[in-house]
């Protein structure tokens, strides 16, 4: 392979990096009217009146929106595929706020300062109602969310509003309870995972204008522009025809942009107005009013045979949607479907539970999808019965783990909200990851601890995880390649790169079929008028779906390039050869080369323009595999954690960039150790969410993080394209159950809510001593 | 009023209000590599070098950049190439949002630091947020770009 399984830099690295034209922003036209919304001082309450009078006389104003200016159509902004696993519960503005943050009034002015102030002039009467702010309270709350008549789910999910349920699912296979009766031992616990913001550097940011053929023309910071696209014209009734959704450079998405969150106002603004207008959130709401992770509650039972066979697992999940359902089945669904299946060999297994509304910032898709939650409790769980067992946690995965060419039966049961699909592993190298992860950590010398000094230990912990890559029979990834004269091509692809490196990679991939270099192939994301449809961004599906497309598209190419060659060169296609450069008569030696041969397709004889087009559905989602090995120093009379070293090992089939996917991989690695150790959406008991900025919210800076280890496991997945299984996620599933297992080897206390902040660990520590 | 800004070497005269933050007025004449993360000077995006000094333009009035020279990465595109090229070797670029800010940050580290210690680095870069990259990979290209050019 001569560009794939190469670490190429980005196609895009340099020029970003020299601060050119990239980003939502920079395409917004200097006289937009600045859009800003009035947002809810209370969780829960009816709009009983809207006086925008004042605002609208201030010179400046252009137009304050209000519930009764959009039709009552509910929708979802999830950005899914159609019809969405999510309820459509949401209608543009409501004469109902659910949270602290939630949209009452859009203004837009000619300036920022005039927006600000018209939003304060704007008088709104409230009727303020009780709050539902404990997710464990919320199933037949006296307070129900939402009562309305017209909300709904779009197939069954389990949708029960007025108990404040916005889905719920029930699986299992065999008899859970009799293989727990007759397991030698038996764990229980539940495990408390937080909200997480994903934090992209860049904001949300929107921008629209009217370009001279009457459409809308939306310049916008999202993971999906062809679900923006068709969302805007179901809420909004512009003509599909009419509006063009423009992506261009991304700064950052990991979930929190799949959804749609100022394309409405910005849209319906400007095209009714005919004025060019842009919107971006400010930090505050980025926390407060975008997304945040689910938090859940996830209770576990484990069985198991004296011998350390895994023969149960149970699990309950309790998860916290927010104010709605965007995204609620189908990432609890992922806390089962993308972990269970690591212990395929089990007897039985259920896996059930609810997502209930709270009047708490919405939570949505972010990286890891559910599967962050349910490995944090199951490979937490997991340690504790080894614990039980007096069994080393390594060789009771390496018994019980899923291996090659075996399959778990919770594929075809579980899907994206429905059935799923069922496939065999055909490539699963985590036997490969855990054994040497082990070595890379130096595991037979630490663990389970070694005393520093008086009060540091140094201990080590690891977890074992799996994703998917993309959604099969729904995700749909589209390619277009086009010869330009010269012999340079241009691959248009819907798929979105928001800074994953995708462009990179699926150029490589078509310069890798059509045996060019990289820079022969000049890649474009997205826009709806111009290149072909892509579900989008989200489910690690870009490498795979996307990537398969681009690959079948490049093969056409080839074909097509071939017959015209053969033609030039009067031999049959079977007899042309092609290197990449040349074209060769293999009968007579004789040869033209791409340049001479697209020059005259474009200028002189049998001319045409030469297009291969090609799409790819999935049939079945393969797996990344990785084993995360984490070794930490842990204070004993501070709880103060220092990360030492990440160790991971990476089953993704072949790594198309090596040095991109590690990108993907670590960046994923420290988001979840945030997650683990600070990350934290803190909610006040009125409902105020109380980490609104970056000095209240910490994420990660580059002090903390010392040394991340990244390998690739070698490993080839057939169905990918050059063997290519996905990347964007798994990395972050690990770090906290491996972190808690640390934290358990070094001090023997068990961390069953994350994060595991220091005055948490201080407080098992006492409740320890307490104990004993 | 009117305020005069040696803008990357060159000077120009820029009509602002008397509460405007000089990242505002950049972004208003058309110097867009200069962006926003946040609300209260907490992430770094915004850097630009006022006196070769790495200031946040968020929060930083652009009446009291009068007269000074105010350095954003047009103004060390050389310097911003040869350091991308150091973070395309680790595979350190991904959304890229914050890369600018960064860049012109590194640079300055040069100017004011000799022979840095790896903690004197991330010391000198720890208000500039990545979300994307994880940290390591930054480090070893900043690393390497120090290393070859003492
Ligand atoms: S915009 Fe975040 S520090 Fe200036
Ligand atoms: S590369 Fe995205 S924030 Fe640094």
């Amino acid at each position: 392979m001569k560009t794939v399984n190469k670490s190429f830099p980005s196609v895009d690295g340099k020029g970003i990096m020299m601060g050119r034209v990239a980003f939502t922003d920079d395409y917004a036209l200097q006289n937009s009217l600045i859009v800003k919304i009035l947002r809810s001082p209370h969780p829960y309450a009816k709009i009983k009146n809207i006086d925008a009078s004042k605002a609208l006389a201030l010179a400046g104003v252009e137009c304050v929106l209000t519930h009764k200016d959009f039709p009552r159509i509910p929708f979802t902004r999830a950005g899914q595929g159609y019809p969405e696993p999510s309820p459509h519960d949401k209608f543009i503005l409501d004469e109902f706020v659910r949270y602290i943050g939630d949209e009452v009034a859009v203004v837009a002015a000619t300036s920022n300062d005039i927006c600000e102030e018209a939003l304060s002039l704007i008088d709104v009467e409230y009727e303020v109602m009780d709050p539902v702010l404990n997710f464990e309270e919320a199933i037949d709350s006296s307070h129900i969310l939402h009562p309305e008549p017209e909300i709904h789910e779009m197939f069954p999910i389990g949708f029960e509003p007025l108990r404040n349920i916005a889905a719920s699912y029930h699986m299992h296979i065999g008899d859970v309870e009799l293989s727990l009766k007759e397991s030698d031992v038996v764990i229980q616990q539940s495990f408390y995972t937080q909200a997480q913001q994903h934090t992209a550097l860049e904001p949300h940011t929107v921008n629209a204008q009217m370009d001279y053929q009457d459409r809308l023309v939306l310049y916008s910071s999202t993971q999906t522009p062809f679900h923006v696209r068709r969302i805007l014209s179901q809420t909004l009734g512009i003509p599909l025809s009419k509006i063009r959704v423009i992506k261009p450079r991304v700064g950052g998405g990991f979930g929190g942009k799949q959804a749609l969150h100022g394309e409405m106002f910005v849209s319906y603004i400007t095209y009714k107005t005919k004025k060019p207008s842009k919107i971006v959130f400010t930090r505050k709401e980025v926390f407060e009013s975008s997304y945040t992770r689910h938090p859940m509650r996830l209770d576990i039972k484990l069985g198991a045979d004296k011998d350390g066979t895994l023969k149960a697992i149970d699990c309950y999940v309790l998860s916290d949607t927010g104010a709605y359902g965007e995204h609620a089945l189908t990432v609890f669904m992922v806390a089962g479907s993308k972990v269970l299946p690591l212990y395929n060999k089990v007897d039985s297994v259920r896996f059930h539970g609810h997502v209930v509304y709270t009047n708490h910032t919405p939570a949505g898709a972010f990286r890891g999808y559910g599967a962050i939650q349910g490995n944090y409790a199951l490979e937490s769980a997991v340690d504790m019965l080894c614990r039980k067992l007096h069994m080393d946690p390594i060789e009771f995965r390496q018994k019980n783990m899923m291996k090659e060419n075996e399959t778990s039966p919770i594929f075809a049961i579980m899907g994206e909200g429905t059935e799923g699909t069922a496939m065999n592993m055909e490539s699963c190298k985590l036997d490969y990851c855990v054994k040497r992860g082990k070595e890379l950590i130096n595991w037979d010398s630490i663990y389970p601890h070694k005393n520093v000094s008086r009060e540091k230990i140094r201990s080590v912990g690891m977890a074992i995880a799996m994703q998917g890559s993309g959604i099969p029979y729904i995700d749909m990834g589209s390619a277009i390649i086009k010869l330009n004269d010269d012999g340079f091509y241009n691959l248009l692809i819907g798929a979105t790169d928001i800074g994953q490196g995708s462009d990179t990679i699926l150029a490589q991939i078509a310069a890798e079929e059509l045996m060019t270099s990289l820079d022969k192939v000049i890649v474009y994301s997205s826009d709806t008028d111009l290149t072909p449809f892509d579900t989008g961004a989200y489910a690690s599906s870009t490498t795979f779906i996307s990537g398969n497309a681009v690959l079948k598209a490049a093969k056409k190419m080839k074909g097509l390039l071939i017959e015209e060659a053969s033609k030039v060169l009067k031999c049959n296609v079977t007899e042309t050869d092609f290197d990449g450069f040349t074209f060769k008569n293999t009968v007579n030696d004789e040869i033209i080369n791409l340049r001479d041969l697209s020059n005259r397709l474009t200028y002189n004889e049998d001319q045409k323009q030469l297009v291969a087009d090609s799409s790819y559905v999935g049939h079945k989602s393969p797996p990344p595999f990785m084993a995360g090995f984490i070794e930490i120093l842990i204070d004993r009379e501070t709880g103060e954690i220092e990360i030492e070293n990440y160790v991971s090992v990476v089953d993704c089939g072949t790594p198309l960039n090596p040095k991109l996917a590690q990108g993907q991989v670590e960046g994923g690695i420290v988001q979840g150790l945030g997650m683990a150790l600070y990350e934290n959406v803190i909610i006040s008991s009125k409902g105020k969410n109380i980490t609104s900025d970056f000095l209240n919210y910490k994420v990660p800076t580059r002090m903390e993080i010392k040394k991340l280890v990244t390998e690739f496991a070698e490993s080839y997945e057939s169905s990918g394209p050059f063997g290519a299984k996905s990347v964007g996620e798994i990395g972050i599933d690990t770090p906290p159950a491996a972190l808690a297992n640390a934290i358990e080897n070094a001090l023997g206390v068990r961390m069953t809510e994350l994060p595991m902040t220091p005055e948490k660990i201080i407080r098992a520590l006492k409740a320890k001593e307490k104990r004993q | 009023m009117k305020i005069s800004l040696i803008i990357n070497g060159q000077l120009r005269f820029v009509e602002v209000e008397p509460g405007e933050y000089l990242l505002d007025t950049l972004r208003k004449i058309n110097i867009l590599s200069v962006r926003r993360g946040c609300d209260n000077t907490s992430c770094g995006v915004c850097t630009v070098l006022i006196e070769g000094k790495p200031v946040p333009s968020c929060s930083y009035l652009s009446v009291r950049a009068d007269g000074k020279s105010v350095t954003t990465v047009e103004g060390i595109s050389d310097e911003a190439e040869k350091i991308s090229a150091y973070f395309g070797d680790e595979g350190a670029e991904q959304c890229g949002f914050c890369n600018p800010s960064l860049a012109l940050t590194v640079y300055a580290l040069k100017k004011e630091l000799i022979h840095p210690t790896d903690e004197q680095v991330d010391q000198y870069l720890v208000s500039n947020l990545c979300r994307c990259t994880g940290y390591i990979s930054q480090k070893k290209a900043i690393k390497n770009y120090l290393g070859d050019q003492s």
